[in-house]
């Protein structure tokens, strides 16, 4: 870890101006970022923290959804009766992620900008574009189970390991952001986080200085919601796979469908395309194979995660038909 | 006391507190805080000390820069092959040199060692020690490298091969046979104390506050090392949080403390980090098991054999025994049995929990769980059928051996009679749902210890020995051995333990830590309880000794009346003829239900049962720990763990506990271990037999039995993850 000075941000202008400067980085709950600090991963020179800022509040939207503070913890979010009660694939996300000493900590900001697990990027002594852009990329002939499938470049392969994010995208969230004049701005979670491209060291819309403020959850779609996560151990592992889904169907026939996936992408992944397939179709298994072939259209694995095409394809079969109660 | 012949009846024989499930007497301690581990030890001029590892597989260091670490805040001294002092040398169970020169011979190993005023300083310094290598072209593979193994040859450990009839004509003459490979990965302790050391010198003694399994070892391997006479040496560890094997011989945190604290007159201190661990200290090695099991019609096995592959550094000769327990686990009239070391240029494998058995096991009773279909007989069944009545290699018998009755205790209590032999018909919801079991054997030695034993006026009675207690409860069965043995509540005794100024000691490893330690303390207690009875004038074959008195007839007396100014006595105990005229294992037998998730291919445990015989227990609560402990541990050999290496780095790529998977709660369902009685005239005075590490042994097998139940699809390859089994479940679409 080297050398950082600390600051405790007032107000969130403050804040979004202090991380504006070269080397600065807001620490929330610093579940993630001071592991990667250690390692030397992230060297910050200076740290703002926003801990003490009033962004710890969950809220009705006169829309009729809810406005999550960025501070919101994940055990505090998971726990909330309205989150439970609507947004039941959301509490089931975050309580699917990992253990309950960390989501004590862990904030609704951290979470969706936390940074990937490629055992590689972990690792300054290994070539990876992410840590250092030209570097190389050691997963793509290295160990690559835990790694993408969808959405890579020949420049990195990783994944988004959210849960929590994977359940926003399915119920489409919105960022809300602050800069460091002062300006908001609401970014919708499909923009949020980026595919790695050539440039796999940018992984957000977030511009330097930019902050997250809240997270905005439109009112809940109609449907059950089902968060499924595919995991090497039952609990306190990222998911190999993961399924957000919003299904709304009726006496045999899919009205509306949401799917979102995890640990697939470098961030959490929508397919327009399966949910097509979902929508006026007959639930049953040659519809949720349509659904599952759309999802895995141009999907590449990399030697050890080849798996993750069946396992997709199975776990969606099985999402589906829990949704669908068949 | 040298174990040249049984036991007889003996004071614990009576019902008393030994055997007891008694509550840890250090549980308070730990749960608050107040036992002190080896890191927690502080000296007002400490310093701190960071390893730097070697990021290359094998090559030769061209250069390295340490002017910016030593410019660097806080920072006392940079420590590297070009100032640290010439050491001793030997495998990794003679000595630890540390900085020898700029050769790297193993991915991880220490090239440099920053000391300063902070921890947090002298991590920084470590990462500005600028390191440049010529690689040159490594070995690390166990598969790419088969061709090269070799026959190993430790000088602590028995010999690699053994056969005994015609092993090969015998096979091929077989009506029934079964030729299966399996593999187990590397795997890493995983002990949740980090290893850890504060050195201090006081003129030219060296003091050790060190994470170390067993004290009296690793004073000989320091002094070797750091070529200073033995008595000049202390280790101190009263308190260790887990080991596992991993701290069984001396890491490089000692001698780097040791050496860096001398060179700066300070005390320094030092612990490894997580990701540390797993180079700069031992793993156990992966292994590529054949297994050759060759049977009549009714399942009589004419043949048997094991051939198993493990990996070590060139220099090293500790292979993975993992074909030791079928030498004597079922009987046959030809056997086979070889190990072949490979060398390679990874981190120094050594033992960890029950090395060889834990892994050997995983794959000879899945082999036996084959050979049971193929017959189609009841897997216990054929284990029944293949009891022996001697030990089949060495021809000596059994001290003591209840395997069978653990089988049928364990197959009634877990209902094993509902076991569906056919694979893949149970069903709960989603969940494809099976039944397995495998037997449990772990070896039984013994090693030298001594104990001191002396009573007070106060009427405390105070214990003494260099043994260690690394979570297990050592100090509890001590404390209640001393107390039973002298007639004392067990708050009257004190267990003073980790330090090796206190009689020499076996140490906490392969399963003889509560045997060898307990057995010289209760020879210690016997002679205590000689001298009382002879001041107090009565016979001591005679006295009894209850509620701080010794009694003979009618006559009674304080034993506080007796002592003076305190009387205490020695014991000890050692190996004899019956270490080798008698075959001498703990046994036992699991059973496991799982679920497998018939789409995701997730494997879950829903229930075990391990039902062992190990002789006497000792404490029921200590004991049913350790041993459930040891399931939890084939849980996880069976299913979870495993580092992966990266053969073009030559190292371990998942070096964290976020990455390398070990059970957590929710993997760990109703679980449930039971000992039926047993006492082992043959082992030692206690009558008691291992348990440390008979929990882990056929674990895994049973998990794999109980997969191949549930689905159908038999993994010869653990860990057993679903990426494995995916293909061979029910089709989806
Ligand atoms: C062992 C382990 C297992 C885990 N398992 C899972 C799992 O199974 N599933 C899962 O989803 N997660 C898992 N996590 C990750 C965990 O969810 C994240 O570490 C956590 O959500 C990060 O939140 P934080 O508040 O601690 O972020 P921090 O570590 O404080 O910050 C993370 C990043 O976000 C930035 N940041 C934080 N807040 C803001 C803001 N308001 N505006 C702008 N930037 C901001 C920081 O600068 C930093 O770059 C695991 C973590 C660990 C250590
Ligand atoms: S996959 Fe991405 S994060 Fe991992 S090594 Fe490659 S570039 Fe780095």
């Amino acid at each position: 870890m080297k050398a950082f000075t600390y600051q405790r941000a007032d107000t969130t202008a403050h804040a979004a101006a202090a991380t504006a400067k070269p080397g600065a980085k807001i620490i929330a709950g610093g579940t993630n970022l001071l592991d990667l600090m250690k390692l030397q991963v992230e060297t910050p020179s200076q740290l703002i923290d926003i801990n003490h800022l009033p962004l710890d509040k969950v809220e009705e939207t006169s829309e009729g959804g809810l406005r999550i503070g960025a501070l919101v913890r994940n055990s505090d979010l998971a726990a909330d009766p309205r989150v439970r009660q609507r947004y039941g694939v959301l509490s089931r996300a975050l309580l699917a992620g990992a253990s309950a000493q960390l989501r004590n900590k862990a904030t609704t900001g951290g979470n969706l900008l936390q940074r990937t697990r490629c055992y590689y990027f972990y690792d300054i002594t290994k070539p990876c574009n992410k840590r250092s852009p030209g570097a190389g990329c050691a997963a793509l002939e290295g160990f690559n189970r835990i790694h993408a499938i969808l959405g890579t470049s020949e420049q990195c392969i990783a994944t988004h390991p959210s849960d929590m994010a994977v359940a926003m995208r399915a119920l489409d969230a919105i960022v809300e952001t602050v800069d460091r004049k002062g300006d908001t701005r609401t970014i919708p979670i499909a923009e949020f986080h980026r595919l790695p491209g050539d440039t796999p060291e940018i992984e957000t819309s977030l511009k330097p200085g930019e902050i997250i403020t809240a997270v905005a959850l439109p009112p809940p779609p109609r449907g059950v919601q089902v968060y499924r996560k595919v995991r090497d151990r039952a609990s306190y592992a990222f998911a190999l796979v993961s399924v957000a889904a919003i299904v709304d169907s009726a006496r045999g026939r899919i009205r509306s469908a949401r799917l979102a996936f995890g640990g697939l992408a470098h961030k959490p992944w929508r397919s327009p395309q399966a949910e097509q397939e979902l929508v006026n179709a007959a639930v049953g298994t040659s519809t949720f194979n349509a659904a599952a072939n759309a999802v895995l259209d141009g999907a590449r694995g990399f030697g050890d995660n080849d798996f993750k095409i069946p396992l997709t394809r199975r776990t969606l079969h099985s999402v589906l038909a829990e949704t669908t109660g068949t | 006391m040298e174990m040249n012949s049984p036991v007889g009846p003996n004071a614990l024989d009576a019902p008393g507190i030994v055997g007891k499930p008694i509550d840890r007497v250090d549980g308070r301690l730990k749960v608050t805080g107040g036992a002190r581990y080896a890191y927690e030890m502080q000296q007002k001029t400490v310093l701190y000390g960071f390893v730097v590892e070697a990021s290359i597989g094998k090559g030769t260091i061209r250069s390295i820069d340490t002017r910016a670490a030593e410019k660097a805040p806080g920072v006392v001294l940079v420590l590297t092959h070009r100032n640290a002092p010439t050491q001793g040398t030997g495998n990794h169970r003679e000595a630890h040199p540390v900085l020898t020169g700029p050769q790297v011979t193993r991915y991880g190993q220490p090239v440099a060692f920053v000391v300063a005023e902070s921890f947090e300083e002298a991590r920084a310094a470590a990462y500005l020690v600028d390191v440049k290598y010529d690689w040159s072209s490594g070995k690390y593979a166990l598969r790419a490298n088969v061709d090269e193994g070799r026959i190993p040859k430790p000088s602590d450990a028995p010999a690699a091969d053994s056969a005994v009839g015609d092993f090969a004509a015998a096979f091929a003459g077989a009506p029934v046979q079964i030729d299966v490979t399996y593999t187990t990965p590397l795997q890493s302790h995983a002990m949740m104390e980090p290893h850890a050391t504060l050195a201090m010198w006081d003129d030219n003694k060296l003091i050790l506050h060190t994470a170390n399994q067993m004290l009296n070892q690793g004073q000989q391997v320091i002094a070797t090392t750091l070529k200073i006479p033995l008595e000049n040496i202390r280790l101190i560890s009263p308190f260790i949080g887990g080991g596992f094997g991993g701290k069984l011989w001396v890491n490089a945190d000692a001698i780097l403390a040791a050496i860096a604290a001398r060179q700066l007159k300070r005390p320094v201190k030092i612990a490894l980090t997580r990701q540390q661990i797993f180079h700069v200290t031992t793993h156990r090695s992966d292994t590529i098991q054949r297994i050759r099991l060759g049977t009549d019609r009714e399942g009589r096995i004419l043949a048997i054999g094991h051939d198993v592959f493990s990996g070590n550094l060139p220099s090293e000769q500790t292979y993975e025994g993992a074909a030791l327990q079928t030498r004597t686990l079922y009987a046959g009239p030809n056997r086979l049995t070889r190990h072949r070391l490979v060398p390679l240029d990874i981190p120094v494998a050594s033992s960890m929990r029950a090395p060889g058995e834990a892994v050997g096991l995983m794959a000879l009773e899945c082999a036996m769980d084959e050979l049971a279909e193929k017959l189609d007989l009841d897997p216990i069944e054929l284990r029944m059928r293949n009891e022996p009545s001697e030990d089949p290699e060495k021809h000596i018998p059994y001290s003591s051996r209840h395997l069978v009755a653990c089988m049928q205790e364990g197959a009634r209590r877990f209902g094993w009679d509902k076991r569906n032999p056919k694979p893949g018909q149970v069903r709960d919801g989603r969940w494809l749902v099976g039944i397995g079991m495998a037997a449990a054997t772990r070896g039984n030695p013994l090693r030298l210890s001594k104990a001191n034993v002396r009573l007070d006026p106060d009427g405390n009675a105070t214990v003494r020995m260099a043994m260690t207690d690394i979570g297990t409860g050592t100090y509890t069965i001590l404390a209640q051995i001393t107390a039973e043995m002298l007639g004392l509540p067990m708050e009257r005794v004190v267990v003073e333990l980790g330090d090796t100024s206190f009689p020499e000691a076996a140490g906490s490893g392969g399963s003889f830590g509560a045997g060898s330690s307990g057995s010289a303390l209760f020879e210690a207690c016997d002679a205590l309880r000689e001298k009382l009875a002879r001041i107090a004038g009565m016979d001591p074959a005679t006295a009894r000794f209850a509620d701080g008195n010794i009694a003979s007839g009618e006559k009674s007396v304080r034993l506080t009346d007796l002592v003076g100014t305190g009387l205490d006595a020695d014991g000890e105990i050692q190996p004899g003829r019956n270490n080798r005229d008698f075959s001498q294992q703990s046994y036992g037998a699991h059973f496991v239900e799982v679920g497998v998730d018939a789409d995701t291919g997730e494997v879950r445990v829903r229930r075990m049962l391990g039902v062992f015989t190990a002789g006497r227990v000792l404490n029921a609560k200590t004991a049913r720990s350790q041993a459930i402990g040891g399931m939890v541990f084939g849980v996880g050999a069976a299913l979870h763990e495993g580092m992966t290496l990266d053969p073009r780095f030559g190292y371990f790529v998942n070096r964290d506990l976020a990455e390398y998977l070990v059970p957590v709660h929710a993997d760990i369902p109703a679980i449930e271990a039971i000992f039926l009685a047993e006492l082992d005239n043959e082992s030692n005075p206690l009558k008691s037999k291992g348990i440390g590490e008979l929990g882990i042994c056929g674990a895994g097998a049973s998990i794999a039995n109980a997969v191949y139940n549930a689905c159908g699809v038999r993994i010869r390859d653990y860990p057993i993850t679903l990426d494995k089994l995916l293909t061979g479940l029910p089709v989806r679409a």
